[in-house]
């Protein structure tokens, strides 16, 4: 009998030599062991993350290297054999067992490709029933759900999908927004690399709700796994016949493919990205017109993020109202938080908005992998705000970090440990911001640059107090005549960094 | 006729515009084709591509150069690109980056003709940086003694 035995490929478990451990189980296990190359679990501490398949569930080994295997088949580990890497099943690891996994529910369970193993776990049941349902009624459902954009603006799904609905104009487009250049954040990646057909899905409902026939995924190229996973899922629908014309005798047309980006982060603002796709340069166009009226060629245009997208399927599986159960105030449903940095359980959690910051990073992280205390935590990726280890109680969700001085942003958390020094963090937002703006508006095409002199000068003892002071008007004037969120949220790493932790600015005077 | 002998500068660039449809929206797509295949971006094969989409050199050249990805310059034989987002710096990649100039005799960012450290923002690997990547292929928590070892089994 052959044991099924699971090696990720996604790009983390990849990048600590996935392939070489899969090359070394395949070649001493033989035909005893059939190879699944799997989604991550999100455990990435764990990666490369071997699993073995049992009568009592998949039990984990991990990290797993080449070296390893030997041993692994001394201990027996085809039939769940102890050994120090070993976990137990998979699903009672504590950091696994908390979670409240709906879009995620698959990545790492499911081989990414099989659109069989996809429909066996759930998949394409959304998808079914949206075809038998009119374009308002699905907008109705997701209105319903509360779901909100997980890129970071959090606006509701419904609403903007229902605008493009009202659109009369005979072409529309709809866009994923897969250009997750955040620092501290790999959700999307993940999800398209671990289940690229519940991406796929979400955008033909979506297609299906305002009218639109074509689709892009705009992909950034820093992702190349994921480019050829969605590609290649993309070839398996469509010849399974959910991508093209009439899907199902549906009266639903759709047609989807992969743009890849180039290395402009700006390109993650919805009218840079747009632009992008035109072939032009992705410079931030002014809103109004919103694309949902105005967007792709001047037509209208919904665009959405992977995890807003990956999240419909089963709010039309399982209904607005299963969806909304999670989560509280205005921020409904789960959110797929991403742990990293200095942390000693990196990975992926998806868990109900409401989960506290200290949950995460503690609970969850574990501390920071160097086993310095944690001296900050930034949220919300490079334009997100610093936070005091004293504010970790805040509960993480849109509204309430908000009042805390934070950010959602895509649900990243980078943890920093006490050897960090602030003013160089303050210096690198500022630096960041020069080298990624479109530079179409001058509080954010200059502005970023006088940050950056300045706090040099702070950092140089020069002037340090005008510099300061300096600094925060130029920060107050960037986030008030700023274009779009790059040069307007630049100062929330500046100004928290100056505020929280005003030691590692002044100290440099003496 | 200057500029009709300068259409046909460029055989292989027109074929990847011809391969878009010529379509003037699939200018990215294009742009990385022909740099996938040649390693960057030659005058002659920004003019080809300018005539042969209908656009002009500006707005070609204006593409070429607002993104980070495009080359407009012969790369070095490896390029190490090495991730500088605050994850990667929470885990001390400028101490990799300090080590990677020395052990390779070069600077971040500045160019060379055998191996070149280039500064890249998220690979998407921020649980476990210093994350690196060389040719599509992605490394974690990679200190000095890991991208020696990894360039050494380049070899």
């Amino acid at each position: 009998m052959t044991v099924r035995v699971y090696v990720p490929c996604d790009a983390a478990a990849l990048s600590m030599g996935a392939d070489d451990v899969a090359a070394a189980i395949a070649e001493q296990g033989g035909d005893k062991v059939e190879i699944i190359r799997n989604g991550s679990r999100g455990m990435l501490w764990l990666e490369p993350m071997v699993e073995v398949e049992t009568d009592k569930g998949r039990v984990a080994y991990g990290p797993v290297s080449k070296a390893d295997i030997a041993e692994l088949f001394k201990s027996d580990f085809l039939n769940a054999g102890d050994h120090p890497l070993g976990h137990g099943l998979t699903e009672q690891i504590p950091y696994f067992k908390k979670q409240e996994r709906l879009t995620f529910a698959r990545v790492g369970v499911t081989d990414p490709l099989s659109l069989s193993d996809y429909e066996m776990h759930d998949g394409l049941a959304g998808l079914k029933n949206a075809l038998t349902m009119s374009p308002s009624e699905i907008v109705a459902q997701v209105k319903e759900s509360g779901l909100r954009g997980r890129g970071g603006a959090g606006f509701p799904t419904g609403i903007k999908w229902e605008t493009a609905l009202a659109q009369t104009e005979p072409q529309k487009y709809l866009c994923c927004n897969a250009d997750e250049g955040d620092s501290g954040t790999f959700a999307d990646r993940m999800l398209m690399e671990g289940d690229p057909f519940c991406l796929i899905e979400g955008m033909i409902i979506g297609a299906r709700a305002i009218g639109a026939d074509t689709g892009y995924i705009y992909l950034r190229s820093e992702y190349p796994h994921a480019i050829k996973t969605m590609r290649r899922a993309i070839k398996v629908m469509e010849d399974a016949g959910w991508l093209g014309e009439n899907i199902k005798d549906s009266g639903t047309t759709f047609n989807l493919s992969v743009r890849v980006g180039a290395g402009a982060y700006i390109c993650g603002e919805e009218s840079s990205m747009l632009e992008s796709l035109e072939g032009k340069r992705g410079q931030v166009k002014v809103k109004p017109p919103i694309p949902a009226i105005k967007g792709l060629f001047n037509k209208p245009t919904i665009v959405n993020n992977v995890l807003s997208l990956a999240s419909v399927p089963i709010i039309m599986d399982k209904g607005g109202a299963f969806y909304k159960n999670y989560g509280q105030g205005r921020s409904l449903g789960t959110q797929p938080f991403q742990l990293a940095g200095d942390i000693k359980h990196g990975g992926l959690v998806e868990k109900a908005f409401g989960v506290t910051m200290r949950e995460l990073v503690e609970d969850f992280g574990g501390g920071t992998h160097s086993g310095h205390p944690i001296r900050t935590v930034q949220a919300g990726g490079p334009l997100g705000a610093y936070l005091s280890p004293e504010q970790f109680g805040v509960e993480m969700d849109y509204e309430k970090l908000a009042e805390a001085g934070g950010m959602m942003g895509h649900g990243g958390l980078v943890v920093f440990n006490d050897k960090v020094d602030m003013a160089k963090m303050a210096r690198y937002a500022m630096e960041f911001c020069e080298i990624e703006s479109c530079g179409k508006c001058t509080p954010c095409r200059v502005g970023a640059v006088r940050g950056k002199e300045t706090i040099d000068k702070i950092m140089a003892g020069e002037n340090v107090s005008e510099n300061l002071e300096l600094v925060d008007e130029l920060c107050d004037l960037m986030t008030e005549a700023s274009l779009c969120a790059m040069g307007g949220l630049t100062a929330m790493p500046v100004q928290s960094a100056i505020k929280l932790f005003p030691e590692d600015f002044k100290e440099r005077s003496t | 006729m200057v500029t009709l002998l300068n259409t046909i500068e460029d055989p292989f660039a027109r074929q990847v515009c011809g391969d878009h449809g010529d379509q003037p929206e699939e200018l990215l797509e294009i742009l990385h084709g022909v740099q996938h295949e040649r390693g960057f971006l030659s005058e002659a094969a920004l003019r080809t591509i300018a005539y042969t989409l209908n656009l002009s050199r500006a707005e070609v050249h204006g593409v070429a150069s607002f993104y980070h990805d495009f080359k407009r310059e012969a790369q070095a034989k490896t390029v190490i690109k090495v991730c500088r987002a605050e994850a990667c710096q929470a885990n001390d990649c400028d101490d990799l980056i300090a080590k990677a100039e020395n052990e390779y005799g070069t600077k971040l960012d500045a160019p060379a003709k055998e191996v070149v450290l280039e500064s890249i923002f998220c690979l998407g690997n921020c649980a476990l940086g210093p994350a690196v990547l060389i040719d599509d292929n992605l490394y974690g928590r990679v200190d000095i003694e890991r991208l020696k070892s990894i360039m050494e089994s380049r070899k």
